[in-house]
């Protein structure tokens, strides 16, 4: 057994920040990761972290609050507003701090940290480091971890939480490099595990992206919130998905159909290609439908040839790269063909702005949380901010908590339990014969999501969907392991990673069946338009081991910012 | 359809007792079917899903960022994200992990000392004044200076191919050089002596004799090469000179 006052699981932005926080307020805190920390998926963040720092020449009277409102704005009146307000303006005090510590963003000719224009905002306030912002935001904040002498368990693959008497106390975890469960107690926990793009198969995310740490908060009884809410970003590429930064409109990138036009001219006239993510994917996938996609195909062009070869060098090398690598076509001499392409988990662990959930001892930041910072939709450059927020003020008040126990220390009673059910759990699987092919399954999950649950949503696709979801979720208890044990097993943990997509797969499907509207990038064409009068809610998803989850709502939290029409 | 074969080494640390005590050391031939292209890491997953689940290896981003999948495909340092077979010309593709590591298992090697040794030359920025209120400012020109070592995503490549490394199990290697480079040729930072000590000594940048299959060997095309050099001329500025960084 293993003790450590606080644990957090997952070595991404979030997690580190969060172990960095609760190491400096005295707390005996470790991180258990799955891959070393600075292979986590924060690293493929490309475009920038948003914060009106007012550096660019068109920002001068750039505010947080301006910031604000084009979160809120954004998000279709989703997002809770108090929450929006602490992470628009902290922003500003947490890019300095990473600009303290190292980090290498791009600068202005007068030495200031150089920002860049996004997608639905106001001002030009996305701070960048070339394409490559979050490789360089990850490797800064391992450093710092280092610097500050944070435990990390890496390439350990946490399977479940240790829960008693209803108080958060532990994970149980597979060590992958010498084989074998290990209990780790703890007094409290932070879930840091990142999105769940995964759970579809047209994705951006990293193959490790899915949503298992979220599935194990919900299995443990914690509310998952605004799942239905999936970003899909309009630039992926065509074969892979992999991300072409929103940057590279940012940059002056424009979207082309089959007869050449600039098409964003009808959907959104004023911001054209720098108009929100869910607008610009459905303008996309309209076009796309209507037959203008590329020779008629599921396609459009992202063009940056007019940008040049040294601006494209310059601010763009990264997106280059991969471009001329997994689509085999250089940016500098031809338009790349992209596709919308699921990105961004909006809903997650229904936690406060302290990353706190229900259950005490429990806390979520980063991606696998929902705050609710983004509501119904996402600002780009948003995500990196948040899980340095929120990561910080999930470790203080991690550390507060524990901080204000009365008992404290490792227990022989706690945790034996949840370690034997583990070992259990793949004794039975691996005891299973002529089951069901786990890879099968996620294959079958991940198609149904993308064409049941897509950019454009409507009742009988989705119930269709649904009822897939469910036969698949059957299956799931008669998948056999063909492999367990050892070390570096990839088959036991894909296993265990699919038995939580397909319940945060289910949830997904069940709250866009539910949600009868059209909000922010739920998009249903048999109900157009936003309903504030019946939806101005969250969902919250709970946990029912047969079938799908319990759905309740949740109020948002409004403020500063009236509900209006969004118009770009 | 098209088919690939895949000739992948083998290791089992649970099998070192097997006839010849290596660990089950063999290589496996596989065939793996796919339509217009298909990278190296694809088909290692279609071998782990369909043909044989006890197969290990390293995987994440899938997009050449996470620095993860680095393996020796056909006696070259690759991604296996990044490599598509198309690229491999006809015949088997031989996928071994990274040589001159130990091994974990299969494709899976052992990065600890690589690791240890990154941490030894603090690998993170040295300030000795009181942080501005702002950011810390620096002029393009200096920030062009990192463009270069903070692409490096610590792989391995570098440092499982550098014959230094080989012969000498206590140097630090091209990596964890590039790291202390990263952060000596930044003008935020403002290390006097911290770092020095850590690289400027026999297995540090002095164990460098350019042999540079480490610039060979890097799957983003930096050079640690030449970053080493510049530590060296660093180290004999300030020590024998008595010049600031
Ligand atoms: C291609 C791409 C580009 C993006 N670009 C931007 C951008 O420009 N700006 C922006 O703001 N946002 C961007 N985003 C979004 C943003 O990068 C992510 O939302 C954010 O980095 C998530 O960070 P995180 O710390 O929550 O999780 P991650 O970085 O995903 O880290 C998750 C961690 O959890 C660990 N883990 C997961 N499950 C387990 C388990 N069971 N056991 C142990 N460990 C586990 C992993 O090992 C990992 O360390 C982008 C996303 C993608 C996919």
């Amino acid at each position: 057994m293993i003790y450590h006052e606080l644990v957090i699981v997952g070595g991404g932005l979030a997690g580190l920040r969060a172990a960095i926080e609760a190491k400096k307020q005295g707390i005996d805190v470790a991180i258990v990761s799955q891959v070393w920390p600075g292979r986590s998926h924060s690293g493929a963040a490309q475009g920038g972290v948003n914060a009106a720092l007012a550096n660019h020449p068109e920002s001068a009277d750039d505010t947080w609050e301006k910031h604000a409102f084009d979160t809120v704005k954004g998000s279709d009146y989703l997002a809770d507003q108090d929450a929006v307000v602490q992470m628009t303006k902290d922003a500003i005090p947490v890019i300095y701090e990473l600009d303290h510590a190292g980090c290498p963003f791009s600068r202005f000719d007068d030495g200031r940290i150089a920002q860049r224009p996004f997608g639905g905002a106001g001002y030009p306030r996305t701070c960048y480091g070339a394409d490559k912002t979050g490789h360089y935001m990850l490797h800064t904040m391992v450093e710092q971890a280092i610097e500050a002498r944070v435990p990390m368990y890496v390439e350990w693959f946490v399977a479940r939480l240790v829960v008693d008497d209803g108080v958060c106390r532990g994970v149980v975890a597979y060590d992958m490099v010498r084989g074998g469960f290990e209990l780790f107690q703890a007094e409290a926990v932070v879930i840091a595990t990142g999105g769940a793009g995964r759970v579809y198969s047209n994705s951006t995310n990293a193959i490790i992206s899915t949503g298992y740490g979220m599935a194990m908060a919900y299995h443990a009884g914690v509310a998952l919130k605004d799942l239905e809410f999936v970003q899909f970003h309009p630039t992926g590429l065509l074969t892979t998905n992999i991300l072409m930064t929103e940057g590279a409109r940012g940059e002056g990138g424009y979207l082309v159909n089959d007869l050449g036009e600039r098409f964003m001219e009808k959907y959104a006239p004023t911001a054209m290609e720098l108009a929100p993510r869910d607008i610009t994917s459905r303008s996309i996938q309209t076009e796309i439908n209507e037959g203008r996609g590329i020779g008629g195909k599921g396609y459009v062009h992202l063009d940056l040839r007019h940008l040049g070869a040294q601006k494209i060098l310059e601010k763009l090398p990264g997106i280059r790269d991969l471009a001329i690598h997994f689509e085999g076509v250089d940016p500098i001499e031809e338009p790349i063909p992209i596709v919308p392409s699921q990105h961004y988990s909006m809903g997650g662990i229904d936690t406060d702005m302290d990353g706190r959930t229900t259950m005490p001892g429990l806390y979520a930041a980063g991606e696998c949380a929902c705050v609710s910072v983004h509501g119904a939709n996402r600002l780009g450059g948003n995500s990196l901010l948040e899980t340095v927020v929120f990561g910080r003020r999930a470790g203080a008040a991690a550390a507060q908590y524990i901080d204000g126990l009365d008992e404290f220390g490792r227990s022989a009673a706690v945790g034996e339990e949840a370690l034997a059910d583990v070992r259990d759990r793949v004794r039975s699987l691996a005891n299973r014969e002529g089951g069901e092919d786990p890879y099968a399954i996620r294959a079958a999950m991940a198609s149904t999501m993308k064409e049941h649950f897509g950019v454009f949503r409507e009742a009988s696709v989705m119930q269709a969907g649904l009822e897939t979801m469910m036969d698949l979720k059957a299956r799931v208890t008669n998948v056999e392991l063909r492999h367990a044990g050892g070390v570096f097993n990839l088959d036991m943990i894909r296993t265990f990673e699919l038995e939580g997509m397909v319940d945060v797969a289910l949830g997904i499907a069940a709250g866009a069946l539910a949600r009868t509207e059209s909000r922010g990038s739920h998009a249903r064409t048999d109900f157009p338009e936003r309903d504030d009068a019946n939806w101005l809610e969250h969902t919250l998803a709970l946990y029912e081991p047969d079938g799908g989850p319990r759905l309740e709502a949740k109020a948002v939290g409004l403020g500063m910012f009236e509900p209006q029409e969004r118009k770009y | 359809m098209p088919e690939a074969t895949f000739r992948i080494k083998r290791h089992n640390p649970e099998k070192l007792d097997d006839q010849n005590g290596t660990g089950g050391d063999r290589y496996d031939e596989f065939t793996v079917p796919y339509e217009s292209s298909l990278t190296v890491l694809e088909g290692l997953f279609y071998i782990q899903e369909a043909l044989d689940g006890s197969l290990s290896f390293r995987y994440c981003c899938r997009a050449a960022v996470c620095g993860s999948c680095a393996m020796y495909i056909n006696g070259t340092y690759r991604l296996a994200c990044q490599t598509n077979v198309r690229h491999l010309g006809d015949g088997p593709i031989t996928v071994e992990p990274m040589p001159h590591m130990p091994v974990v298992k299969d494709l899976v090697c052992d990065m600890t000392d690589f690791f240890a040794k990154y941490e030894t030359v603090m690998p993170h920025i040295i300030r000795n004044s009181a942080p501005p209120e702002k950011e810390i400012m620096q002029s393009p020109n200096d920030r062009k200076k990192l463009d270069m070592p903070v692409d490096c995503i610590l792989c391995g490549s570098c440092y499982s191919s550098c014959p230094s490394v080989w012969g000498e199990g206590n140097y630090l290697g091209p990596a964890a050089l590039l790291k202390a480079y990263r952060f000596e040729v930044d003008s935020r930072d403002e290390a006097r002596k911290e770092r020095l000590p850590r690289f400027d000594n026999e297995r540090g940048s002095y164990r460098c004799h350019t042999i540079t299959n480490c610039v060979e060997a890097c799957p983003k095309e930096l050079n640690p090469t030449e970053a080493i050099q510049w530590l060296k001329g660093a180290a004999v500025r300030r020590r024998l000179l008595g010049r600031a960084k």
